[in-house]
């Protein structure tokens, strides 16, 4: 159990990891996301103290 | 036919729970029983009462009476913590305090301790945690609680999960696990809790009418389902009676230890910091009324985190039995982590720029302010101690509990309190706080009582790590460990009166707040109480 995954750790993991953090880390910085970006950032300063249940309008 | 279900659902509980009073081997595990019989017996009544009444129409619009709820019971909770730790504090300063002869050993510092932890991490810190966390997530989903009254089945488990935990303290049942001391039964009602939250908070998450998910909600998820894997692995233990609180833990030896520290410090890094991130990238932006800085260094903020936290445990195990390599690990994340560490303090900060001035007036900004600077500074002195050289100083010294406290005062309790301040007259209506001189009085009294606190320690513990190392000309010890506790007596005087100091600003802040949830003070009120006219 130890040595595999002594292994394990050592090789192939370590490297998806390393690779998946660094994928994300570019995906965040990928062109084109500056409108959504800017959607959130100010998702929290918009007027929230009522719940607009529907926001198409029927009810 | 739902309440039907409930009641016979509570009467075997109430039952079980009494057979379990009945066959007890211990006081702990009896005391647990009575009190759950209590519990589950009140809501059966409260159920039988319900039985064949109209089911009510779902009601719309935020759940907010769970989040005022859990507002309530962050404070109650943090002025209980608090006081329990300046207790401690000055039985180590006079040891009398323990109160031996009159408690026969109830109230010894070695029972009070555990309850001071869990009381100030668990039950302010964790109520604190799920009251935002329930507000954030539909504010930034524009989405009502998943669950309905579920939410409540949480706050209120997790209450009697509190209950349970303090009362097995104080009488003796403890798995001596650092920050997980409840024993298994108790362990089991974490879990069930732990996990109906999780389905509230991704449920809300899931049915959210934004497109994106905001990311105080990624910081908020990570820690539910961190917390959860930690509480489950950590504790996993064979009771050795199903009516006994005793259990034997699965893990021995090294595995045991570097078990336990893998939780320890990683209920640092998920519940004291990932979490309190979740607040600090919800409320910092709206009480300064400015985005967050950069979106995306707070998504690399958080992957960063997240893939480096979990390997830095073993930084608590420097110089043992454990694997030299493993202690490296632990060492190399550690230092590592300064970067993810400050890059989320710069990003907190930098949502000020360009309202810096507002710090002048607002009084609960500067306290939102004071936590980011001091998130900075405990996460630079964490990484500095995970160095082993460094760390072969300052272990098992004064300087951990002082940089313990840097960290949970200044982070995790001012970001609480700046919370609190934001949402206390939002969830009760008010126009404004009732006081925003005494928000600035507690402010000093917390920053005062940080700093005396945390320069106390270390001066004491550097001064521990240097006179337990001392060796005369022959290689022989000079000091014995009484000589430190003795020269270390006026520090722990010091340390006393600055959680002293802390304590009476959050007596402050509760004043505050109860003045305004009442509605002292405001524009309506203030009109009724002038309009008295003087005779």
């Amino acid at each position: 159990m130890y040595t595999f995954l002594r292994e394990l750790a050592d090789s192939w993991v370590m490297l998806i990891m390393l690779a998946t953090f660094i994928g994300i880390a570019i995906f965040a910085f990928r062109p084109g996301t500056k409108e959504s970006y800017d959607r959130l950032r100010n998702l929290p300063l918009q007027d929230d103290d009522v719940l607009v249940e529907d926001k198409s309008g029927e009810k | 036919m739902q309440h039907t279900i409930k009641a016979v659902l509570l009467g075997v509980i109430v039952l079980a729970a009494a057979f379990a009073t009945n066959f007890a081997r211990d006081l702990s595990y009896q005391v647990s029983a009575i009190v759950i019989i209590l519990w589950a017996g009140y809501l059966f009544i409260r159920e039988i009462g319900k039985i064949g009444n109209a089911p009510t129409p779902a009601e719309t619009g935020y759940m907010d009476g769970v989040v005022r709820a859990g507002v309530i019971a962050t404070v109650f909770w943090g002025i209980t913590g608090f006081t329990v730790g300046v207790w401690i504090a000055f039985q180590l300063a006079f040891p009398v305090l323990n109160l031996s002869e009159l408690t026969h050993g109830y109230l010894n510092f070695g029972r009070l301790r555990p309850l001071h932890t869990s009381a100030v991490i668990f039950a302010f810190g964790g109520n604190a945690l799920i009251a935002t966390s329930f507000y954030v997530v539909q504010r930034t989903s524009a989405a009502r609680l998943f669950g309905g009254n579920l939410a409540w089945f949480v706050f209120w488990g997790y209450q009697l999960f509190i209950v349970l935990a303090a009362l097995s303290y104080v009488l003796g049942a403890s798995q001596s696990r650092e920050y997980a001391e409840p024993e298994w039964y108790i362990d089991l009602w974490l879990t069930i809790v732990w996990v109906a939250y999780l389905m509230v908070f991704a449920g809300t998450i899931y049915k959210r009418k934004e497109p994106h998910i905001y990311v105080a909600n990624w910081f908020y998820l990570a820690f539910i389902i961190t917390i959860a894997m930690l509480h489950i692995v950590n504790n996993m233990a064979v009771p050795v009676s199903i009516f006994g609180s005793k259990s034997v833990s699965l893990f021995s030896g090294v595995q045991d230890a570097m078990t336990q520290w893998w939780y320890g410090h990683n209920a640092v890094g998920f519940f004291l910091t990932a979490g309190f991130l979740g607040m600090m990238y919800y409320f910092v932006p709206k009480q300064a009324n400015r985005p967050v800085f950069s979106y995306k260094l707070s998504i690399v903020h958080f992957w960063a985190l997240i893939f480096l936290y979990i390997w830095a445990g073993p930084h608590h195990l420097h110089y043992t039995a454990l694997p030299d390599w493993a202690q490296t690990l632990g060492m190399v994340m550690s230092i590592i982590l300064w970067m993810p560490s400050w890059g989320g303090m710069i990003n907190g900060l930098m949502t000020l720029s360009g309202a810096w001035d507002k710090l002048r007036t607002d009084a609960v900004l500067r306290i939102m302010v004071v936590s980011i600077a001091f998130y900075g500074m405990s996460t630079f002195e964490g990484p500095m101690m995970a160095i082993k050289a460094v760390n072969s100083l300052s272990h098992y010294t004064d300087w951990t509990i002082g940089h313990v406290h840097s960290g949970a005062l200044g982070w995790n309790g001012m970001i609480s309190f700046g919370a609190l301040y934001f949402l206390v007259p939002r969830l009760w209506f008010r126009k404004g706080l009732y006081s925003m001189k005494l928000v600035n009085y507690h402010f000093w009294l917390a920053t005062i009582g940080i700093v005396l606190y945390a320069s106390a320690m270390w001066v004491s513990g550097i001064m521990e790590g240097l006179m337990w190392r001392e060796v005369d000309a022959q290689g022989f010890l000079v000091n014995a460990f009484s000589d430190t506790v003795v020269a270390k007596y006026s520090l722990l005087v010091i340390r006393g009166v600055g959680g002293l100091f802390y304590l009476t600003g959050a007596l402050i802040m509760a004043y505050n707040l109860r003045m305004t949830m009442i509605g002292a003070g405001d524009a309506t009120s203030k009109e009724a109480t002038t309009a008295v006219p003087a005779e």
